[in-house]
Formats: C-alpha cells, sequence, structure tokens
C-alpha cells in the first residue's frame, strides 16, 4: 500500500517537473526563482485550506463550508483594524484562528452528535457563513486605505527571502507532516476513514475525531481569513467564492480519496501546488480563459481515475496479507 | 379559479392600503421601487441615496430600495412578484439578464405599474424605456484615454475585464478598440479576464506584466478587477511604470490613488443615476411624460433624456477621478 502511494507522490513530483519544462518552454521567466517563490506565495491560502480538507476527507467527511468560513473570519477581521487599527496584529492572527475554530466546530457538533451527512450540513453552514457576511458588514467592503498598514503589511513582510504567508503554509505544512504521522489524532483520522466499525472495536470516538478535523479545518480556514483579506486588502462578500470546490480539488489531484482513509499530507501538499502552478501559468503562456478551467477540471477528473486505481490495488494487497499470515 | 384569487386577494390588499393611507395622509405617496442587481453593493447604495434625493426633491415620493442577495435573475424575478404584490406605482431595475425578467416585468406593467430600466438594461418588451448610466462609445473612448492621457509617447496597454460573456464589458472594450486609431502608439497587447475574483484578477495582472515586461498601463473596465490590479502592480513594485486604470468606484480606489498604482479613473455617478432613474419613473408614472423614441424627459438636476428608437437614452459622461478629487468622493460610494 505505501509503496502505490509513494507512487502517486512520486508521479505528481513528476507531473509538475514536465509542467515547469513545459512552461519554461513557451516562457522561461516563469521557473526563476523570485517567480517560484511567488507561485508559493499565491498558493499558500490554497495549501492552508487544503491541509485543514485533507483531515476532514481523510475521515470519510467533506468540508465545504471553508471558503465561506474565511470570508466571514476576513471580513470580520477587516472590520476589527478598520474600526480600531490600533490592535495588533498578533492578536488579530489569535482572533481569527479562534472564529475559524468556532466555526469549524459547529460543522464538527452538528456532523458528531446530530449525525447529519457532513456534505449537507457544509453546504447549509456554507450559505449559513456567506449571509452572515452579508449582514455584519451590510454588503459594504472593506478597503485598502481603511486597513492599517500593519494590517495589511504582515502576509507580505518578507523573512528570509519569502513572505510571512508563504512560511505559514510551510510550517502548516510540516506540523500536518508531524502530527499525522505521529500524534494518535493523526492515526486516528486513518483509522476513521479507513474503517468506522474497526475504529470503534480499537476506541476510538469517531464522532469526536470527525468533530477535531472540523475544528482543525475551521482554525485553518479562519486564519486564513486573515491572510487573504490582508493580503489582498480588500474585503467583500464575495471573497474565494467558489474556493472550496478548489480545495478539494487540490486533496483529490493529490490522492487523498474521497471515500476517506487513503493519502498523505505530501500528496495535499503537490496537489494544491500542482494546481498553484496551472493557476499562475496559465496567464502568462497566453492560453484562452475557456480552456483554463477545462484543463483544471480535466486534471481532476484524471486524478480521480487514479485514485480509483490505486485503491483497487490496496484491497489486492490486504487479501495477500491476510493470506501470507495465515 | 387563480385569476379569480388573485383578483379577490388584490382588492383585499388594495382595501387594506387605501385604509392604511386614509389613517396616515390625504394622498397615499408614490411608491417608487428601486431594484438593484444585489443589495450590499457600494455603487447600488449610492444609487439609492441618489433616489432618496429625488424623492425628497419631489415630495410625496417612497422609495423601496431592494432586490436579491446574490446577482441572480432567479432573485430578481422573486423581488419583483412581491412589488407586483404590494402593487407599487412604479418598478426601475438594473437587471442581472436582459430576457429573465421580461415576463414578470410584462405582468407587472398589465397591472398599471410603471416599468423602466437603469444601468443593466432589459430588453425593450420588458420596459417602458432604460436610462443608460453613459453611452458604450462614451465609456469606450474614457477607458482608452485615461491610459492615453498619461502615455504621450505611447506604450503598450492590456485589458483586464470581468468575466468572458459579460455583456457590458465586451460592449466597452469593442467600442475602446474602435476608436484606438485616434490615440496613435497606443497598442493594446492582451485581453485577460478575472471573472470578477480578487484573487484571480490579482493573477492575471501579474500575468500580464510577466508576460509583457514594457507594459505601460492596465485598463480594468470592472471595480474588482482595478482593485486588484493596483494591488498586483504595487506588490510588484512597479508603482509609476504600470498605471492602472478604468472603470472603479472612489471608496474603494483611494488606497490605489495615494499608493500611485492608479492615477486616475472614471465612473458614472452612481447617485446622479438613482437620481435620474427615479425622476424618470416619477414622470412616466405619473403620465407627465410618455416613453416613445425620440421623447425628451426631464431629469431634474441632470436635464432632460433622449429616447432613441429602442427608447434608450444615455445619462452622461463618466466623471474621471484623481488625485485632485479623490478625498472628496471617497466617503461617498
Amino acid at each position: 500500500m505505501s509503496a502505490a502511494l509513494r507512487s502517486r507522490e512520486a508521479l505528481l513530483v513528476a507531473v509538475i517537473a514536465l509542467l515547469l519544462a513545459v512552461i519554461a518552454s513557451r516562457f522561461p521567466g516563469f521557473v526563476a526563482p523570485s517567480n517560484l517563490s511567488a507561485v508559493l506565495y499565491d498558493t499558500a491560502p490554497l495549501i492552508l485550506l487544503a491541509l485543514g480538507q485533507t483531515a476532514v476527507i481523510l475521515t470519510r467527511c467533506i468540508d465545504l463550508s471553508v471558503a465561506a468560513n474565511l470570508a466571514l473570519t476576513g471580513m470580520l477581521c477587516a472590520m476589527l483594524n478598520a474600526a480600531a487599527p490600533g490592535v495588533p496584529v498578533v492578536a488579530i492572527l489569535v482572533l481569527a484562528a479562534g472564529m475559524g475554530a468556532v466555526l469549524g466546530a459547529i460543522n464538527g457538533i452538528l456532523v458528531w452528535k446530530l449525525t447529519i451527512p457532513p456534505i449537507v450540513v457544509t453546504l447549509g453552514t456554507m450559505t449559513v457563513y456567506r449571509g452572515l457576511i452579508f449582514v455584519v458588514s451590510d454588503g459594504a467592503w472593506v478597503n485598502a486605505h481603511e486597513m492599517s498598514a500593519a494590517f495589511t503589511g504582515f502576509p507580505r513582510q518578507a523573512v528570509l527571502g519569502l513572505p510571512v504567508l508563504s512560511w505559514i503554509a510551510l510550517a502548516a505544512a510540516a506540523l500536518a507532516l508531524v502530527a499525522i504521522v505521529r500524534t494518535p489524532l493523526g492515526r486516528a483520522l486513518y483509522a476513521v476513514g479507513g474503517n468506522p466499525s474497526a475504529a470503534v472495536y480499537a476506541g476510538i470516538d469517531v464522532g469526536r475525531t470527525q468533530f477535531l478535523a472540523f475544528v482543525l479545518s475551521g482554525t485553518l480556514a479562519g486564519l486564513t481569513g486573515y491572510l487573504w483579506v490582508a493580503r489582498y486588502a480588500v474585503a467583500y462578500v464575495d471573497i474565494a467564492a467558489g474556493f472550496e470546490l478548489e480545495v478539494v480539488a487540490a486533496c483529490v489531484i493529490g490522492g487523498i480519496s474521497i471515500a476517506g482513509g487513503a493519502g498523505t499530507v505530501v500528496g495535499t501538499l503537490l496537489g494544491a501546488l500542482f494546481l498553484g502552478i496551472v493557476k499562475n501559468a496559465l496567464p502568462v503562456v497566453g492560453v484562452s480563459p475557456f480552456w483554463q478551467l477545462a484543463i483544471s477540471g480535466a486534471a481532476i477528473v484524471v486524478a480521480v481515475a487514479f485514485n480509483a486505481r490505486a485503491q483497487r490495488r490496496r484491497g489486492r494487497i490486504i487479501l495477500r496479507r491476510a493470506e501470507a499470515g495465515s | 379559479m387563480s385569476m379569480t384569487r388573485r383578483l379577490f386577494g388584490g382588492t383585499a390588499l388594495a382595501a387594506m392600503t387605501l385604509s392604511a393611507g386614509m389613517a396616515t395622509a390625504q394622498d397615499d405617496p408614490l411608491r417608487i421601487a428601486l431594484v438593484v442587481k444585489a443589495l450590499g453593493i457600494g455603487f447600488f447604495e449610492a444609487a439609492a441615496e441618489g433616489a432618496e434625493q429625488a424623492a425628497e426633491e419631489l415630495g410625496n415620493v417612497e422609495i423601496i430600495y431592494t432586490g436579491p442577495t446574490d446577482t441572480t435573475a432567479e432573485g430578481q424575478i422573486e423581488v419583483i412578484n412581491a412589488l407586483i404584490a404590494q402593487q407599487v406605482d412604479a418598478i426601475a431595475v438594473s437587471a442581472n439578464d436582459t430576457d429573465a425578467l421580461v415576463p414578470a416585468l410584462k405582468k407587472a406593467m398589465q397591472r398599471g405599474i410603471t416599468v423602466i430600466s437603469w444601468d443593466s438594461g432589459v430588453a425593450p418588451e420588458g420596459r417602458e424605456l432604460h436610462l443608460n448610466p453613459s453611452s458604450n462609445p462614451l465609456i469606450g473612448n474614457m477607458i482608452i484615454k485615461l491610459a492615453a492621457d498619461h502615455l504621450p509617447d505611447g506604450g503598450e496597454v492590456a485589458v483586464l475585464s470581468a468575466s468572458a460573456t459579460a455583456t457590458n464589458q465586451n460592449t466597452w472594450i469593442a467600442e475602446m478598440e474602435k476608436v484606438l486609431g485616434d490615440y496613435p502608439g497606443i497598442e493594446v497587447v492582451a485581453t485577460v479576464y478575472g471573472d470578477d475574483l480578487a484573487d484571480k484578477s490579482y493573477r492575471e495582472a501579474q500575468g500580464l506584466m510577466q508576460a509583457h515586461p514594457d507594459l505601460a498601463a492596465i485598463i480594468a473596465p470592472t471595480s474588482v478587477g482595478i482593485v486588484a490590479a493596483a494591488q498586483a502592480v504595487e506588490d510588484a513594485g512597479k508603482i509609476g511604470e504600470v498605471n492602472v486604470t478604468g472603470l472603479g468606484l472612489p471608496s474603494e480606489m483611494a488606497g490605489a490613488i495615494a499608493s500611485g498604482a492608479s492615477k486616475s479613473f472614471a465612473i458614472w455617478n452612481p447617485i446622479d443615476l438613482g437620481y435620474s432613474a427615479t425622476m424618470l419613473a416619477y414622470q412616466l408614472a405619473t403620465d407627465q411624460a410618455e416613453a416613445a423614441p425620440g421623447a425628451e424627459i426631464d431629469m431634474g438636476r441632470m436635464g432632460t433624456l433622449t429616447l432613441d428608437d429602442n427608447t434608450e437614452g444615455a445619462m452622461a459622461d463618466p466623471f474621471v477621478y484623481d488625485a485632485s478629487n479623490i478625498d472628496q468622493f471617497k466617503d461617498i460610494f
């Protein structure tokens, strides 16, 4: 099984390398280190949300409310900054993560305690959160000149050559890598998604694990909410509209099985980078906007086809092992 | 059967409003509904302010400012049906779809409600007249002029539009291309689409600067695109090299003007637009004017509107905002 997954990641690395080579042949400037750093900067929000989504999808759930959560938290942070420019960025970061966690916990509670299917819950809360942005903001924008310099400057501030936003995404990825392999929760995510009944017998609370996955996803979405708003220096009702599908796409391309229990953090990371590179490259190589959608969609379908194959292989391996054991 | 019920329902409602009217005032105020593409958009909020100004000037006019929460034709149809049930006197709508609203608006006109469209039009059979904020040729000329004014020696410019299917954007760009010959040395090197999403527009603007290192101006005739492009230019450290211009709102562009990423941009005045739409609806609803080709209808302080063969008219030239007047307007809309 691990061999199959390893080959999946190797495959993605190969695809990304090939993609970069093709782009470089048409537009050499794209692979300059400064531009690749810009691509990472641009992809950082996607990476952050995809990491949270990975935890959720591993437990056989899905979180469609992440983009709405991001937008609501982002709007509240922007409004807070406009009203009280003196509040330090650290406080805003904590607040954003906390707000996001609460919004994620609402999803988690509904899935855990009321056992409503996650797709229905998050479809509902997605609409509720978008509506709430409208209620709190009255539909008005928060614009660049209303935000303080510290507020908008934080994510783009360069530390050791990379903007803070990129560092946050890399740090989150590193934490996730360790947490998913080395912590009980990380292992529980796989157990719950892989086989919920077996997980119960192993003493894992399935509902609680799913709840925690939603809280994690919400926290990252909230944190990204502030970073997004600060980065684009504008907050309005529709920010990140439709972004949740991109996040799910990054996970799927990265080999996270929608059926739960399979996939790796590295895969998610590569999936997000693949989408980020495609999104950033298409404008510079001058591909028609109509093709851009088709290309992104095709990548997802191909990835799902690969996922299906990977799962079949896994089944065979388990049987073989059982045979060998007997 | 349902027709009778509706008629009775209508009578009951009329009786109710009549008694309510008698209780409060001699004359029922003339109720004009301003239906916008979606609530919560600064531009339309400003239009509503203009409508209120017109109502104040006219006296005994009540403005009902309404619209769906997202920019869909379905949402607007629901809103229009509700307004028909309330028996308003006039509906002035900025449509999300040219044709989809026609049946609902026809129904309104059959009930004696005056219907006009403004900003974004409805097909002629669904309204009595359409008020364009400006004319498409004027806008097309204005956006290229804004870029050319700061490029005396010519240069490369690119267009950052909303979605590839947005009718108004495509019309303006087509009109701009028609007058390109009047601006020697100006070359349009690309047209890209940001879908009115801040992140996609930002990325497209970045792509433009990379793919065309000599780019001198980005023209974004969309309010989300122009803000995102200005931010991209600022982040790329290209202020002074790349001028961002097009159509935007003063409140949203104040930061870009202050940073120098944008030297100037234009927009019609939405306050004037809401004001004029209300004036026109009032004139028609009180039978002081009739919408017919060639008719000239009074718009108060905005002069008169002359209707063409499609019963459409243009209000005025787009208004240019720059460092000299941005502070005056940024708090208004």
